[in-house]
């Protein structure tokens, strides 16, 4: 035994030795030179003439760079219409931007033919756009056109296939070479290529195509938009996986893939690599050869033992418990392992060289995902495990956010195509890649409201900068009376007594017309009065008048303190994203009836503040007024007493967060039900109640979220002498 | 494995098994005189060979006159035409680049030749100025080899920044000549004047093959996006002239042009719109009479007003840069360093380094069409988007555009960052100036999230030797619903904490950890033990708080998982006495502070106490022996820009047993350490992260006139 050892080891420096004799060159340089190495380092060499060396231009060459005898700049844009169409469209060339100039940016979808089926996805995509705000049913007063022909699945081979699409698009009228068109499509190609040949000729049309490669993506024109299955919910849709945020990253696994291992064509390359890096520990990487009809014709010596391994994990249990997804191409570019992966919170490793990444024209994929090369494979354990867990952390959350702002619906995807187009129509009035990037998403971020940071209420921190010193109070006076009550008198003089206070602003929703100005009380602050439509919705609209970031919202009945305003805008300048207010309601599930429950009760909870006492941004009647649907609105004027629980489920949607219930001296009433008496109160609750049903249905999801607290001055009746405190007049 | 995270490995290495010693002695001499020899060896055959190489480059001080000239035979290759497929993972050859720990790019220059055709007459310009520069920047830089073996990335010596100052066709031949040309792949060439007349090309006309252009007036149409990059113009103004930064806000003139030869067409759009806007528009052009001696590109003339290029530009708002004969404008570059937002006029443009810079925050982009529309368009520009655009212009200028450093430097990170893109620079390093950096937080746990109650916290308790009083506090705790796992820091080291059948029986798992030191700094450490995210720092004389009082402090954490939520809370005042911050633990109406003897947050600020604290404040705290908690309420503002939360009514925080304890932060003594601390802290963040607030959190119901028994948490603020 010993001498076997010995054998050995000599035999070791034997090799050792006559290694060094025939690599010696190499070995030189790295043994011994590397110490030297800096200052042996040859470097670019400081000329000594250098100062007398001629610049690259002449200065007068660079400043005047015309040439008078060129062709005038509406020619050349004359002759580039004739020159960059189809394969080269860019927006200036192919796209009439003169067509969305007078009536905005609206979207027209063709009449739906009986004779034509649609498959679901499709479907959901047209029902997507005609629910939007965008749609219009007129065509002259369209920018941007859809096709009733389902293009989703080019695949010929495919059921779906729709046949001779090139002639029926020939006999609409409207399809004037594809201008202004938008297609939607899925899949192209088929066995064995997957080309990206559609099977028709899209010409001047926009293409919002799923795994779309880097060479015939036509840049600023064409959107990349994400796999998705058929399954995919049309609106709300599920919530991303992440529920907490644990550091360092408690996972069983680090990386994981589980999928097909193609034997042949194209993809094969990638997929048949994938076993290589699988260790058993901690990375996962299992294929399996068992796909299509003939695949043991293909089978080679791995499949067998790869077939049982494969079977011993679960997808979904991989997905869920892994940090990182390898999420390699397909026979096509992209696959529906992409959403999986990023609602998981599972960072997507991206191998699929060529891949316009969905969205990419907003979406910074460099924060969510990684994109790895096929070739490098096998660096990927090691990159990836050199992630720092912070990193991996806002990775995580990056996903969850880009899933639930772009991805969880049909609604959101064919909505963040139209806003992407949307936005190059007019430069100076489009997002940012901040915008897109940053929470709450570029969706509920409306640029025709402002393109400045500091007006939106969602990044105050971000930007460095924090909400206005001051606020607008709002009275919404409905009183049939045409005079003015004790109650609206008393609410404007607690409320001009506060020093945070800019101006009042009366929305006059009566029959009658509004006292002369000599009836209204002298207060210190700007007093305006705004004649409403009586529309309830109107208490929602983005009034010009209003200049200041904070709104105290306030109904005519609504009684209050300038104490208590003094304290809830202090408090909401510390929440400038969220509803701020007095008098709270509840939500529930009522398992019983099958429906949401809600409830104005004294409860342990909360999740409404009602608009009649409540502080909030600016901002949110712009989103109430621009970003909701027309529908939603109509709903809303219709019930009798909703419009403040569609705000209120606008925020949450928006926010994920729930309101801010503050101290208040004397509990609110519901006044409108008193005066009304009880029968009519009940009515009012149930509609209440069916409202708040209605509006979950069209949101897809139930965005309130519930709080159990309620914020109190820090000295909040505390055994301490009245004097010490801010707000003694609370405690009342 | 090389990367840095391996902190977080808290197991150590399995040990190697030992030899017995007898062997391992003899192998290891005879391994040593082995290797002695082999050295002796290696010095003896190698050695002499070692100084050769370097010869040539010996000599420092050179002349570009002394440059080896090459000839270029009429019949040698020229490359194919640059491919307008190509893309990373087509004609880059990464394996060349190869994982490396700094994942940084090599970066190989060939050595400078000149070029002469079979005539003898020269190829081009051997190096213009600006080229020398940019290649002694790359030589200069991180990125940089000088062993071509190790290279990912070759730029070659042969200048063509101006594609006016060479001849083309003998240009390629000389690309091809390179030693490792091989089609190109992994070259990167530079230009920034691409096209001649009369059709002007937008990119460079030097047949390339495979090369990356670094180019400096791409259209769509030319640029390969993820493969070429868009530079600038360069204007040699930039060094020559010093702009000093001016501060943002309205300027005497609203737009400005002050380009030379516009088309005739633009010239009269742009006096269409001074027509009816008047002198808020500038439009200036070449001085006609200018006296000699006076350069003309420093002049700009209007009628007969003579104003000074480029200081004229500081005095606008806005400046317009059209397109000329190309697409990429010199001039961006000096309205740029004048802090005046650039109005981009030339459709199709592909802006400079747009793959990682976000020009929407620094620019506006008008469509040539929509010229007339351009006075209203402007218009609409809040004043303080404005403002905000003119620094980042400012800021874009001083990092990316001032120098052909700059330029060169910004254009290898963007490759790097393609190569190696788990370790790129983010949006905000590349596009947040220093003043934004500086006052923005960028909260580590941004997103909304409402953590499952199941989840529960885990309560930590630092205790040294108060025994009686860790039990009591252990058993009052363990009464709260929500507690999932319970960890003492026993930081007494000479003293054994007490036997297991002593400890109190709880109806979850109780952990004792040892230190190795008495510091306060191992309360704030990120056990592996902690596996929620909620954590509970308490002291061990807390013994005054409820359950429900706990209970309801865990809830509202749920609520505000970023923050700290605490019970007794602290503020922080202005002296303007002594002109520092004073400590205040009086009865205010305000808080900033809560103690960590009583506070929930995120496990994640744990690690960022122990791994991430600025300066030298974890060994000041430690070795002080206070103020770990102000330390902790500073990191987590700090990181956050948010304030505490404080629940729950002030209660006397008294226990019964150790009045001398509670003596001492009563302390005068105590109450000036404690405002020194705040002070040093508050130098070493650099600013006073902490933020005041008024309120605090109850439970709903609280105080109101509502059935006890029907509220959630009844117990609260009890004395």
């Amino acid at each position: 035994m010993q001498t076997r050892k010995k054998y050995i080891f000599l035999t070791f420096l034997a090799s050792w030795l006559l290694l060094f004799f025939f690599f010696g060159d190499q070995l030189r340089r790295f043994a011994f030179f590397s110490g030297r190495k800096a200052e042996a380092r040859r470097n670019w060499p400081r000329w000594t003439d250098r100062s007398l060396l001629k610049n690259f231009a002449d200065p007068e060459e660079l400043q005047r760079d015309g040439d008078r005898s060129l062709l005038s700049p509406r020619e050349r844009r004359a002759a580039w219409l004739s020159v960059y169409k189809n394969s080269r469209c860019r927006m200036e060339t192919c796209f009439d931007f003169s067509r969305c100039e007078k009536n905005g940016f609206k979207v027209f979808t063709y009449p739906r033919q009986r004779d034509q089926p649609i498959s679901e996805s499709y479907s959901k995509i047209l029902t997507s756009i005609e629910r939007s705000r965008y749609y219009t049913p007129n065509p002259e007063e369209a920018c941007l056109f859809i096709l009733s022909i389902d293009t989703l699945d080019r695949d010929h081979l495919s059921r779906q296939y729709v046949r001779d699409v090139d002639e029926k698009i020939r006999g609409f009228p409207l399809w004037n070479g594809g201008r202004n068109h938008l297609i939607f499509n899925l899949y192209s190609g088929t066995w064995p290529n997957y080309t990206e040949d559609l099977g028709f000729d899209i010409g001047q049309a926009i293409l919002a195509k799923a795994s779309f490669d880097t060479e015939s993506f036509r840049p600023g024109f064409d959107i990349s938009i994400p796999l998705f299955s058929k399954d995919h919910p049309q609106r709300g849709g599920e919530r991303g996986w992440l529920y907490q945020d644990s550091i360092p990253p408690r996972k069983k696994y680090l990386l994981v893939f589980k999928g097909k291992r193609y034997l042949t064509g194209i993809g094969s390359g990638t997929r048949n690599a994938l076993h290589h890096i699988h260790n058993g520990k901690d990375i996962i990487s299992l294929t399996t050869c068992k796909h299509g009809k003939d695949w043991e014709k293909h089978k080679d010596t791995r499949c067998d033992k790869d077939n049982v391994n494969y079977e011993k994990f679960d997808y979904q249990e991989l997905l869920h418990n892994s940090t990182f997804c390898i999420v390699p191409r397909g026979r096509r570019l992209g696959s529906f392992r992409f959403l999986e992966a990023l609602q998981a919170a599972c960072i997507p490793v991206l191998l699929s060289d060529g891949w316009e990444l969905p969205f990419a024209e907003a979406i910074d994929w460099g924060k969510a995902a990684i994109v790895g090369s096929e070739r490098l494979l096998l660096q990927i354990p090691s990159a990836v495990r050199c992630i720092h867990p912070e990193r991996v952390l806002a990775f995580q959350q990056q996903t969850q956010f880009l899933w639930d702002a772009y991805f969880s619906s049909v609604d959101k995807i064919v909505h963040t195509t139209l806003e992407i187009i949307k936005d190059r129509l007019s430069l100076h009035r489009s997002r940012s890649r901040f915008l897109w990037n940053t929470l709450p998403g570029g969706l509920l971020v409306l640029p025709d409201f402002s393109t400045y940071l500091g007006d939106f209420p969602f990044y105050y921190l971000q930007h460095g900068t924090s909400p206005s010193e001051k606020f607008t109070a709002f009275i919404r006076a409905v009183s049939q009376a045409g005079s003015l009550s004790q109650p609206i008198l008393r609410l404007i003089q607690a409320v001009s007594g506060s020093r945070y206070c800019a101006q009042i602003l009366v929305l006059w929703s009566c029959e009658k017309p509004p006292p002369p100005s000599g009836k209204w009380p002298q207060t210190t602050v700007p007093l305006t009065i705004i004649q409403g439509r009586r529309k309830l919705s109107d208490r929602f609209f983005p009034y010009g008048a209003i200049q200041t970031d904070a709104v105290l919202s306030l109904d005519e009945h609504t009684s209050l303190s300038t104490s208590e305003v003094d304290f809830a805008f202090v408090v909401w300048r510390s929440f400038p994203e969220r509803i701020v207010g007095f008098p709270t309601q509840s939500h529930f599930w009522d398992p019983e009836q099958g429906r949401w429950g809600y409830t104005s009760k004294w409860t342990n909870e909360l999740s409404i503040v009602l608009t009649a006492a409540a502080f909030y941004h600016r901002y949110y009647h712009s989103l109430f007024t621009e970003y909701l649907p027309e529908g939603l609105r109509e709903l809303v004027d219709g019930l009798a007493a909703c419009e403040d629980i569609l705000m209120n489920v606008l925020v949450a949607a928006v926010t994920k967060l729930p309101p801010i219930k503050v101290t208040q001296r004397k509990q609110h009433k519901e006044t409108v039900a008193q005066q009304v008496g009880w029968a009519a109160g009940s009515r009012r609750f149930s509609q209440r109640q069916d409202c708040l049903n209605q509006l979950v249905d069209w949101f897809g999801y139930m965005p309130l979220v519930s709080s159990q607290l309620r914020l109190d001055p820090v000295l909040f009746k505390d055994q301490v002498s009245v004097l010490r405190k801010k707000y003694p007049r609370l405690e009342k | 494995i090389m990367c840095a995270s391996a902190k977080y490995n808290t197991r150590g290495p399995a040990l190697i098994p030992r030899m017995k010693t007898k062997h391992r002695i003899y192998y290891i001499t005879l391994f040593s005189i082995v290797l002695l020899g082999l050295i002796a060896t290696g010095m003896f055959q190698f050695w002499p060979h070692s100084i050769e190489s370097s010869s040539d480059w010996t000599v420092e001080k050179r002349s570009i006159h002394d440059v080896p000239v090459v000839k270029l035979p009429a019949d040698s290759p020229i490359p194919e035409r640059g491919d307008l497929s190509c893309r990373m993972h087509t004609c880059f050859d990464v394996y060349r680049c190869g994982f490396n720990p700094k994942n940084k790019i090599k970066v190989y220059i060939y050595s400078l030749k000149k070029y002469v055709d079979e005539y003898g007459t020269s190829v081009s310009n051997t190096i213009s100025r600006e080229y020398n520069e940019l290649l002694t920047a790359i030589s200069d830089s991180e990125f940089y080899t000088d062993d071509v073996n190790r290279a990912c990335l070759f730029v070659p010596s042969i200048d063509v920044l101006n594609q006016n100052a060479l001849r083309i066709k003998e240009t390629a031949q000389a690309l091809a000549q390179l030693s490792r040309w091989d089609r190109g792949t992994n070259h990167l060439l530079f230009n920034m004047l691409p096209g001649g007349p009369p059709d002007y090309n937008t990119a460079l006309d030097v047949p390339r093959d495979r090369a990356l252009l670094a180019g400096g007036g791409f259209s769509t149409w030319t640029y390969r996006q993820g493969y070429d990059v868009s530079i600038p113009v360069y204007s040699p103004l930039s060094g020559e002239v010093d702009l000093p930064e001016r501060g943002p806000g309205p300027r005497r003139y609203f737009i400005l042009s002050s380009q030379m030869a516009l088309h005739p067409e633009y010239q009269s759009e742009l006096e269409a719109l001074q027509a009816e806007n008047g002198e808020s528009v500038l439009i200036l052009d070449k001085c006609t009479n200018l006296s000699d001696g006076v350069p003309a590109v420093r002049k700009r003339c209007y009628k007969n007003q003579v104003f000074d290029y480029p200081q004229v530009l500081q005095e606008s708002t806005f400046c317009v840069v059209v397109r000329g004969a190309r697409l990429g404008q010199a001039v961006l570059s000096d309205v740029l360093q004048a802090g005046c937002v650039p109005v981009i006029i030339a459709d199709s443009y592909i802006l400079p380094f747009s793959e990682v810079l976000d020009w929407k925050r620094a620019s506006v982009v008008i469509p040539e069409e929509k010229m007339p529309e351009m006075y209203s368009i402007l218009q609409s520009i809040p004043q303080r988007q404005i403002e905000e655009m003119q620094r980042q212009a400012r800021w874009f200028w001083e990092a990316y555009f001032r120098s052909m450093k700059a330029i060169a430097l910004a254009t290898l990170q963007i490759i790097n960052d393609r190569i190696y893109p788990y370790a790129a620079i983010s949006y905000e390093e590349w596009n947040d100036p220093p003043v934004v950096k500086w006052s923005s937080v960028s909260n580590p746990l941004f997103l909304p999230l409402i953590p499952p109650q199941s989840q529960g916290f885990t309560a930590i308790v630092l205790t040294y030797d108060r025994v009686e009083s860790l039990f009591r506090v252990i058993t009052e705790v363990s009464k709260v619903p929500s507690l999932s796992k319970l960890l003492v820091v026993w930081n007494n080291q000479n003293k054994n904490p007490p036997e297991d059948s002593l400890w109190p029986k709880i109806r979850v798992p109780l952990k004792v950890v040892r230190t190795a030191e008495n510091k306060l700094s191992n309360r704030f450490f990120p056990y592996d033990e902690i596996e929620t995210e909620a954590v509970l720092a308490i002291d061990d004389d807390i013994i005054m708080l409820t359950s429900d009082e706990l209970q309801f402090g865990y809830e509202v954490w749920r609520e505000f998982p970023d923050r700290l939520v605490g019970y007794p809370g602290r503020l922080h005042l202005w002296d303007h006495e002594m002109n520092k911050w004073k400590y205040e633990s009086e009865w205010t109406n305000e808080v900033s502070m809560v103690l960590t003897g009583a506070a929930f947050y995120h496990k994640y600020f744990n690690y960022l106490y122990t791994y991430k604290m600025p300066g030298d404040i974890k060994n000041w705290v430690d070795a002080h022996m206070n103020c770990e908690d102000i330390a902790m309420n500073f990191l987590v503002a700090n990181v956050t820009g948010k304030s505490v939360i404080k629940v729950t009514p002030r209660k006397k925080f008294k226990c019964p047993e150790c009045t001398a304890i509670d003596g001492l932060s009563l302390d005068q003594t105590h109450m000036v350490e404690r405002s020194e601390c705040i002070n040093k802290f508050a130098s070493v963040f650099g600013t006073m992260p902490l933020k005041v607030v008024e309120h605090r959190a109850d439970p709903v119901l609280y105080k109101d006139d509502f059935p006890e028994k029907l509220k959630s948490f009844p117990n609260i603020g009890s004395l």
